[in-house]
């Protein structure tokens, strides 16, 4: 399959989302199929913002292993990933202001140095002079061209997003695309082939834009929410169509009043939803039991990033499956479940607002940060809004000569008619307190053993249904593979790869994604994985909660794992050359690599204010006091190139032991 | 608006008797709310009473309405989701001082800012009585309690003062003790439109040996025999110190303003849960278009 990266880099406030997102949907116009992950920091602007797009003429599962075109948008960018672009590749940067050290690249990698000025003298003169931001639209206009995707839909684009602006700005910025898309044409050739467009056009969807149109197809009426990263998106998704789409949002005070707003909202017969991040999820636990033993259908969005505490506010992790399982005293049924796609957070926010309804129970969706916030092209046909909607059992009408009515009768299947506040003669009370089938409580003067049991079992029955009518997972790959790679969540894209990968090098690989986690298909996933020959757990914790959970619920334990936690995504390579490491028999290595030490080496430079050095050279040393191997790195200063200053970094405890400035600066 | 049918007060009697203490000043409430509602005429599948935990927030198991008893804490915010559900709904949140000056004063606050269109009734016995006799948020310093056996170091909070510089729109204070005040009171919130906060001299006849029956007695007098306006924000701020040989009962201060719910784009089409479901597929197709 043909496929290019490019990769996007600068610092927050340098638009560089909006040079992506040209590409992108110029992509998703034409018929090919992106995948596109930003890499961001905690921070409005400065820090540095990775952009990497994947465009591909088949459907692409992650932003993949490759670069093709880095397009720096500052000099930090240039020394950080002007040695990642392939052989044949391109690293584009305004030359008027950044410069590129071709010892820095790999042979065969075409150093585009784009004199920004000239280039854009002619729309200059039309138009005026530019906004720093513009120029991103240049170095657009060149990946247009590298990329081989031409300038129409570029251009329609461009037009489109400017439309409310006016003529002129459209006029300007088309102008800009095309001196980029000219001055790459005069000096490169085109990175790919000719494309087989299809044409067919497909939206550029996060997964928090997916949960909340899913919402909205189910039928949501509520939405409450505080502020945090990384589900917030889902809130501005919701306020910016409220006027529309007619859902009461409600941004509150603190998570408490979040949840608690939803379950009112539920008890009172709105569907309703919130989502929130580990740590307001963290908040909202105990009323989690409340929906529990008051049989109240709400859903609740936790989308993880890294932890624990504030932990890692704009990284991605798969470290909450615990707190979400654990989630609130005592036990009670409720629905755990984690989409693995983009699609899948789709269909799976529908379906599990009528399973809330039904099972009368809340539901707690999983996401991450990867899935909630990455951007894909998805087919159309996934966003269909003709869902079925199902309430599950409600009574509208109820007669006094019908006797009172129990809204927590003990039934067969567990599930008791509900009556809505309003109905006439079914009044009853939603209470925290444990009940009796008419909700009066047995907690307090007259504590009815019988009674607890009854309904203790009457609650928990709910479950065993609800299991019947959820989907088991099942194995992708070859039945009779070698290997059997255990993910979940939005790990499943990544693994999907990394098993085509290991695959195509001879290694016989399937894999298993569980989505739903409570209630659990402990017998079929003990079947499937009871005659996998190998089994390793794939997972973005420090952890392997999955691993852990499945052997909980199967006795199964994985044969070995492999984990990331360092605040990034796996990509397909990274699994595949551990699963080879495992295979080999060989130890994982903790030590402090080179391209780590250099990461410290920026971040001490950062942190201190050194910004006028920039690592250099890294040599491993042995024998220098400080009880391990060191890393030796070299900096030098950026405008001289002479050696600036040094810096210790211990291999294997990544410990800064010493740093020392060996010029004046 | 549609004229008022009164509905008798005995419609509104419990599945279940209070369990609370003898002599206890939340029963007095119970009566209070119980006769607001048969004055206002609310049906009770329309009422929905809202309470949290505590030995008044047991209050809603003794009402023949719906109700929902909450966490300890949250009463606010779970009445606030159901409001908005079901604007029809008239809601009424009860529980303690504990619950609601305590743990769920941040949720209390902003309810109040949002003007939101629900009435709270405070059950004050400044005392944890369920907890059987810990400091509370409007436990007066010096009390000897369980938990401050030196005496309580903390100065009390004042709920009307509070609620005056939050933003409710009706404050009132009433006493047990004045049972058919206190109903007047309730009833006057439940038709008030806006956030209703009656803070309500409730006594806890075992936990709480300061503030008792007669010392409220002694001391409480009528607004409303003075002839006070509640309308002047200065004066009735000046009012809610007042505190001492007299203590005032009755509205302090009452403001016609906007509503949450008027501002609401999303109730243009009735309450929430009389919509309908279906998403408007032109719509939804145009927010997909709006990604390619």
């Amino acid at each position: 399959m043909q496929e290019v990266t490019i990769g996007i880099a600068g610092a927050a406030g340098d638009g560089l989302d909006k040079s992506g997102d040209t590409l992108a949907r110029s992509c998703g116009r034409l018929g090919l199929h992106v995948y596109a992950y930003n890499s961001y920091q905690s921070i409005i602007r400065g820090g540095h913002i990775w952009l990497r797009v994947r465009i591909g003429e088949n459907k692409v599962y992650s932003h993949g292993d490759k670069l093709n075109v880095l397009v720096a948008l500052n000099q930090d960018s240039i020394e950080r990933h002007a040695g990642e672009v392939e052989e044949g590749g391109v690293v584009i940067f305004n030359s008027d202001k950044i410069k590129c050290d071709p010892a820095l690249v790999r042979p065969g990698v075409k150093i585009l140095a784009l004199p920004m000025a000239k280039v854009t003298e002619d729309v200059v003169k039309e138009h005026g002079p530019l906004q720093a931001i513009m120029q991103n639209t240049v170095a657009v206009g060149a990946v247009c061209f590298l990329s081989n995707i031409g300038l129409e839909e570029p251009t329609s684009v461009l037009t489109d997003t400017f439309a409310h602006k006016g003529q002129k700005v459209i006029d300007l910025n088309v102008g800009l695309l095309k001196a980029g898309y000219e001055f790459a044409k005069a000096n490169c050739q085109t990175l790919t082939k000719e494309w087989q467009f299809s044409h067919k056009k497909r939206p550029f969807v996060t997964g928090n834009e997916a949960i909340a149109l899913g919402a909205y197809a189910a039928g949501c009426k509520f939405y409450s929410a505080y502020p945090m990263t990384p589900a917030s998106t889902i809130l501005h998704w919701m306020a910016s169509h409220a006027a529309k789409t007619g859902i009461c949002v409600k941004q509150c005070e603190d998570e408490l009043s979040v949840i608690n707003m939803a379950i009112g909202a539920g008890i009172a017969g709105a569907r309703s939803m919130c989502a929130t991040a580990g740590g307001g999820f963290a908040l909202m636990t105990e009323a989690v039991g409340m929906a529990g033993i008051m049989e109240v259908p709400v859903v609740v969005v936790e989308v993880q990033r890294g932890g624990p505490s504030t932990g890692l506010p704009t990284k991605t992790e798969q470290a909450d499956l615990f707190q979400v399982y654990g989630a609130s005293q005592g036990e009670f049924p409720r629905l755990i479940v984690a989409p693995k796609s983009i699609a899948d957070a789709y269909e799976t926010t529908v379906d599990v607002f009528n399973l809330a309804d039904k099972y009368q129970l809340p539901v707690l969706l999983m996401s991450d940060l990867l899935l909630s916030e990455h951007p894909e092209t998805v087919d159309p046909e996934v966003f269909n809004s003709d869902v079925k909607i199902d309430r599950g059992e409600v009574v509208t009408e109820w007669k006094e000569d019908q006797g009172k009515f129990k809204r927590f009768k003990f039934t067969e299947s567990g599930i008791s008619p509900r009556a809505l506040p309003g109905t006439a003669n079914c009044n009853y009370v939603s209470a925290t307190d444990d009940h009796d089938e008419e909700s009066i409580l047995i907690s307090d003067m007259y504590t009815s053993p019988g009674t607890r049991r009854m309904i203790m079992e009457k609650r928990n029955r709910k479950i065993e249904n609800l299991l019947k009518e959820l989907p088991a997972p099942a194995l992708e790959g070859p039945k009779d593979a070698d290997l059997t790679l255990v993910c979940w969540g939005s790990t499943w894209g990544v693994v999907k790869e990394a098993v085509e990968l290991l695959n195509a090098q001879g290694i016989k690989t399937n894999m298993l994604n569980i989505k739903y986690i409570a209630p659990f298909h402990a017998k079929e996933v003990s079947e499937i994985l009871g005659k996998a020959k190998k089994k390793i757990s794939v997972e973005v914790n420090y952890t392997s909660q999955m691993a852990r959970h499945i052997k909980a619920e199967t006795g199964i334990s994985m044969d070995a794992h492999i984990n990331r936690y360092d605040g990034e995504p796996m990509e397909p390579a990274f699994v595949a050359e551990h699963v080879k490491r495992i295979l080999a028999g060989k130890a994982l290595s903790l030590e402090c690599t080179e391209e780590e030490a250099k990461d410290i080496g920026y971040h001490y430079l950062r942190t201190h204010a050194l910004e006028k050095l920039r690592p250099s050279k890294l040599t491993k040393e042995s024998g220098n006091g400080f009880g391990e191997q060191v890393w030796n790195i070299e900096f030098t200063e950026r405008a001289t190139g002479k050696t600036g200053a040094r810096m210790l970094v211990g291999v294997s405890t990544g410990s800064t032991h010493s740093f020392e400035k060996l010029a004046s600066e | 608006m549609a004229t008022v049918i009164e509905l008798p007060v005995e419609i509104f009697k419990g599945p279940v008797d209070p369990d609370w203490c003898p002599g206890c000043g939340d029963f007095g409430v119970l009566k209070g709310v119980q006769q607001a509602a048969a004055k206002c005429g609310i049906k009770p599948e329309n009422l929905l009473v809202v309470s949290g935990i505590g030995c008044s927030s047991n209050l809603p198991g003794f009402i023949h309405a719906y109700g929902i008893h909450s966490l300890h804490g949250r009463a606010v915010p779970v009445a606030t989701g159901a409001h908005l559900a079901n604007t029809d709904l008239k809601v009424v949140i009860t529980g303690g001082d504990g619950d609601g000056y305590g743990i769920g004063v941040g949720h209390l606050l902003h309810a109040m800012r949002r003007n939101l269109d629900v009435t709270y009734v405070v059950m004050d016995n400044q005392i944890y009585g369920l907890t059987t006799g810990q400091t509370s948020p409007t436990t007066t310093l010096g009390h000897k309690t369980k938990s401050t056996p030196q005496g309580n170091l903390e100065s009390p909070l004042n709920p009307l003062a509070l609620a005056l510089t939050a933003g409710a729109t009706y404050i009132a204070r009433g006493f047990s003790g004045e049972q058919k005040h206190l109903a007047d009171i309730i009833a006057g919130a439940i038709e008030h439109k806006g956030f209703s906060l009656v803070d309500v001299f409730s006594p806890c006849v075992t936990y709480n040996k300061i503030n008792t029956y007669p010392f409220f007695k002694e001391r409480v007098y009528k607004l409303e025999d003075e002839g006070w306006d509640p309308t002047d924000f200065h004066k009735s701020m000046e009012k809610a110190f007042e505190w001492g040989d007299k203590i005032p009962l009755g509205v302090i201060y009452k403001a016609d303003m906007p509503t949450y719910e008027d501002g609401e784009l999303a109730f243009k089409k009735g309450p929430l849960v009389k919509q309908s479901l279906k998403a408007d597929k032109k719509m939804f197709d145009s927010f997909i278009e709006e990604m390619i």
